[in-house]
């Protein structure tokens, strides 16, 4: 790991000033996965500031409409909460180990977009919005390719507004390695309609039209026998060949909708 | 360079470190606290789990200056008057280790579990203790280790 300069910030105006000033900074959030990029030296910083110390970026409040969750809360706490519903917690809950999630953050997840992350299909799948110091951006125009967002320069997330669902439920393959999503598909009756996100099948998180037009006509399991899914685009490696994920896109989204009820 | 101060097994330390520092490294070099192993340095083996303000957490992936202010236990911090904490003494009981390299980690972990489910079943312990891998043992007597702690611990 290259040496740079280290920075706690104590608010969000003190975080995005230190920012503004370095000559090229990077936030940290849990460091889960900023602190391996580092030491494999893909990322060479001349500054890094820390949000840890930022009380606004984390904790979870839940309204008649929804649960708004800090961009610096863990996974953990996610998964302990009784204001965050069961699908969504069910997510923080099978990423990684305990260790990762009692660090790793909500923010810094959707800020890497990991084209196998948890986290991006659930935002995806209850139409999520998410709130930087600058502006709000919706799920749907966020995740915009590999490893990339809509974030500019110095955006910082602050939090996550995840919207109520009639039903939702996600269903992830997990790398037997790693626990990222081989693929992982979250489905949900949304207050817009059905929504159906794919994660670990391509190179970001993505909606799902063909099945969400399926499960729109039949919110069943049944309803996606005989939908296939070409593999042209979708990620090969050692962990799964392409055609062995499509087929696992259509599983998951089957057992998504069965846990949904 | 950055000054780190925080709380380490009940005593407060400090000292001059990189920002690149990492915590386990402040631990093992800074400290001389070589109980805590480093078995992989890229988060996937838990031989460096110790607790950072009661949570279990991987020093192999957390910079020093990040626990600044912080309350650190380590495998070190555990036996109380010569008496091993009642995890160290059920994977002594349980011949759950062998060459001992994942054993700190483990036992860091295995606490952190019994605090936060008090009466683990198997499943839980199995699935709990993702984050930690063992060479030696096939994990069957570490997981009766536990079984037995989480009893003496009172759970
Ligand atoms: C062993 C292991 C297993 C894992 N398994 C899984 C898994 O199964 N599923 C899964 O989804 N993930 C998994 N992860 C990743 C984990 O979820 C990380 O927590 C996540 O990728 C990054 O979160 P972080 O808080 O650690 O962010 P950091 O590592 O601190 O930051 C990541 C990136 O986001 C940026 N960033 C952070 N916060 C903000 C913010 N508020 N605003 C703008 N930019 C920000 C940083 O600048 C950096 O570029 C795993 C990680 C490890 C080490
Ligand atoms: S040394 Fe930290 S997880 Fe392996
Ligand atoms: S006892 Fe040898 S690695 Fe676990």
């Amino acid at each position: 790991m290259y040496n740079f300069n280290f920075h706690a910030a104590s608010s969000l105006d003190d975080a995005v000033a230190k920012l503004g000033a370095a000559e090229d900074g990077t936030v940290m959030a849990g460091g889960q996965t900023l602190i391996p990029v580092l030491k494999q030296r893909l990322a060479n910083p001349t500054d890094v500031v820390d949000l840890s110390g930022i009380a606004e970026l984390s904790g979870i409040s839940a309204s008649g409409n929804g649960v708004t969750i800090g961009a610096m809360t863990t996974h953990a706490a996610v998964a302990n909460s009784s204001d965050v519903p069961a699908a969504l917690r069910a997510v923080a809950e099978g990423i990684g180990d305990p260790q990762v999630r009692n660090r790793g953050t909500l923010g810094g997840s959707i800020a890497n977009n990991d084209p196998a992350a948890d986290y991006p299909a659930a935002l995806l799948g209850l139409g999520a919005t998410i709130t930087t110091n600058q502006r709000e951006i919706a799920a749907d125009d966020f995740f915009t390719g590999l490893f990339e967002t809509a974030l500019t320069d110095g955006e910082i997330i602050k939090s996550v507004t995840f919207p109520n669902a009639t039903k939702a439920a996600y269903a992830k393959f997990p790398s037997p390695a790693s626990r990222y999503a081989m693929v992982g598909v979250f489905v949900a009756q949304a207050a817009d309609g059905v929504r159906v996100a794919v994660t670990g099948a391509t190179d970001c998180a993505h909606r799902g039209p063909k099945l969400e037009a399926a499960l729109s006509a039949n919110w069943s399991p049944d309803a996606l026998d005989g939908i296939t899914i070409p593999p042209d685009h979708l990620n090969s490696d050692i962990h799964g060949s392409a055609e062995y994920r499509a087929n696992l896109v259509i599983v998951m989204a089957k057992r998504a909708v069965a846990a949904a009820g | 360079m950055p000054t780190v101060s925080m709380t380490v097994n009940g005593k407060s330390v400090s000292g001059e470190v990189e920002a690149r520092t990492l915590l386990v490294q402040f631990l093992r070099e800074n400290l001389n606290l070589t109980g805590t192993h480093v078995g992989c340095d890229t988060s996937q083996c838990g031989a460096c789990v110790v607790h950072v303000n009661g949570d279990s957490m991987k020093s192999c992936t957390m910079l020093a200056v990040q626990a600044n202010g912080a309350d650190v236990t380590t495998i070190e911090g555990l036996a109380k008057g010569g008496e091993m904490h009642p995890m160290q003494q059920a994977f002594q009981d349980n011949h759950g280790l062998q060459c001992g390299f994942c054993t700190p980690g483990m036992v860091m972990s295995a606490i952190d579990l019994v605090a936060k489910n008090p009466n683990p079943d198997e499943a839980t312990i199995r699935s709990e203790l993702e984050g930690n891998i063992c060479r030696c043992t096939g994990y069957h007597n570490i997981v009766k280790a536990v079984q037995q702690a989480a009893k003496t611990m009172g759970g």
